[in-house]
């Protein structure tokens, strides 16, 4: 999904927003991030305005110019290096494993939030949002907010990993996903999720296991409170057992595959898996 | 020239690996350490004197945090098998013995420590490796299983929470990985100073295999 009149409305791009702690009424310094936070962007393009044409080449072009990628030798060594990290992760990763939990009064006073839009997504109309859960299931659904509250529900207060290295305490509220599987239906042959969002083309895609996972939610609260847009309201994906880029937040469609979706970050070369 | 037979062939392969492969490592972490240049709560980290640094474009390796990753996530495996491949060496040829820092060699490093101190003018037996050079290798071994088993910390701090409750929690053990790197290179300084001011010969024999220096007669 596309927003061309964003880009007019707004100077000031989402991720640059975030990184450099510009509220969108003003330029309050937000004291979540400072400007030195320079996110998951190469370092050339962090600050240039013709982001997506950066983002239409591809993950080589973009590492070869911001730093040794390997070379034609190196490179395809690494990219299986990587998927053996993937497998590896998956091996070590359990579902029956909880993450430990904290108390409330333990929450991080700040937590940052991104985007990749030009600003912070908003539904036009929140009550014709659904989420499409489709794909491989025998019964596809399409759920509205109110049919999402009404499932089971799953809180906890965890630590969040960011893949850039900073972590932090919140309260996660939201029905587990894989009560959401179950109402479907997952036929055999699905070994994949997809995630799509309406953040710009943010998409994500899980391994089946760690979908499964009983702390893995769709989140609609957080830390007590109704999620708001800066978090992926009306909702996002959570789980303490994924890095943040994995969780994909502002969800439209959840969709079971038989082959690996890819992702915003991870089809630039990040880390399939993500799973901490 | 009296020569004798110093390094096996494992100890040399293993040792220039080593060298570049930890070289790779610290470049590409420095480049993950970038995204994030402090440790601890966002309103509170830990004491760091290289709190937001900015390391120059040519000690880093990878050009943006998902390269660096990339790099650090593939050459972590041939750093772990060489380490293994040493200590393995070490075992089965029982060259552990000569190596490793043990209760008798406190009094011989103390004689050592005098040495180089200028207290006493005789250069105590050196053997193939005097008692500080064992304190420094056995040191630099166990920096080494220590930088695994952060890294291992803070790769997967859910599936592994205890290693990493082990460390103090995500955040300081992401922060003893960062310290052991500035011991790694310190390391590397004296050890680099060391051979060319103390003993050069050394550098040949960890090339060639053959020594013939001034502590021919000491080496066994």
């Amino acid at each position: 999904m596309t927003h061309p009149e964003r880009g007019v409305r707004c100077q000031v791009s989402g991720v640059r927003d975030a990184l450099l702690g510009v509220s969108e009424k003003g330029a309050e310094p937000r004291s979540t991030l400072t400007p030195d936070t320079w996110y998951l962007t190469p370092d050339p393009w962090h600050l240039t305005p013709s982001r997506r044409a950066f983002l239409a080449s591809s993950a080589a072009t973009v590492l070869a110019a911001c730093g040794w990628d390997g070379g034609r030798a190196l490179k395809p060594v690494m990219y299986g290096a990587s998927r053996f990290n993937d497998w590896f992760s998956e091996r070590l990763f359990s579902e029956s494993k909880l993450s430990p939990k904290f108390d409330a009064a333990r929450r991080s006073k700040s937590f940052p939030n991104y985007h990749i839009s030009e600003m912070t997504p908003v539904l036009d109309d929140p009550a014709q949002w659904r989420l499409e859960v489709g794909g491989l299931v025998s019964t596809p659904l399409s759920l509205s907010l109110e049919d999402i509250h009404r499932l089971e529900r799953t809180s906890y207060t965890v630590e969040h990993h960011c893949v850039e290295g900073w972590s932090a305490v919140a309260s996660w509220a939201g029905v587990p996903l894989r009560a959401i599987a179950q109402k479907a239906g997952v036929k055999p042959d699905a070994r994949y999720v997809r995630f799509d969002s309406f953040d710009d083309e943010y998409y994500n895609g899980w391994d089946l296991k760690s979908v499964m996972h009983p702390e893995t939610i769709l989140a609609y609260a957080f830390n007590d409170r109704e999620l708001m847009p800066d978090h992926g309201a009306p909702l996002r994906l959570y789980a303490p057992h994924k890095l943040g880029y994995k969780l994909t937040k502002y969800l439209t469609k959840v969709t079971f595959t038989a082959d690996r979706p890819g992702g915003y970050w991870e089809d630039q070369g990040y880390p399939w898996f993500g799973g901490v | 020239m009296n020569q004798v037979r110093r390094h096996h062939w494992i100890v040399r392969l293993t040792h220039w690996s080593a060298f570049v492969l930890i070289f790779a490592m610290v470049a590409s972490g420095l480049q993950i350490y970038r995204a994030y240049a402090r440790f601890g709560p966002r309103d509170h980290s830990y004491p760091n004197f290289l709190e937001n640094a900015d390391f120059p474009q040519w000690s880093r390796l990878g050009g943006w945090l998902a390269g660096g990753l990339n790099w650090h996530f593939f050459l972590m495996w041939p750093l772990i098998g060489v380490g293994l491949l040493y200590v393995g060496y070490l075992l089965v040829s029982g060259e552990w013995r000569k190596l490793v820092f043990r209760a008798r060699d406190v009094r011989p490093a103390i004689s050592m420590a005098r040495y180089y101190a200028r207290l006493d003018k005789e250069h105590p037996p050196q053997g193939k490796h005097n008692a500080l050079q064992k304190q420094a290798y056995t040191g630099v071994m166990l920096l080494g299983i220590l930088s695994v088993v952060t890294g291992f910390a803070i790769w997967k701090p859910i599936q592994l929470f205890w290693l990493t409750a082990l460390f103090g929690g995500y955040q300081l053990a992401r922060y003893w990985h960062f310290w052991a790197v500035w011991l790694f290179v310190s390391f590397a300084i004296v050890h680099v100073i060391l051979v060319f001011t103390a003993d050069p010969a050394s550098l040949r024999a960890m090339i060639t295999g053959w020594y013939r220096g001034r502590y021919t007669n000491d080496t066994p």
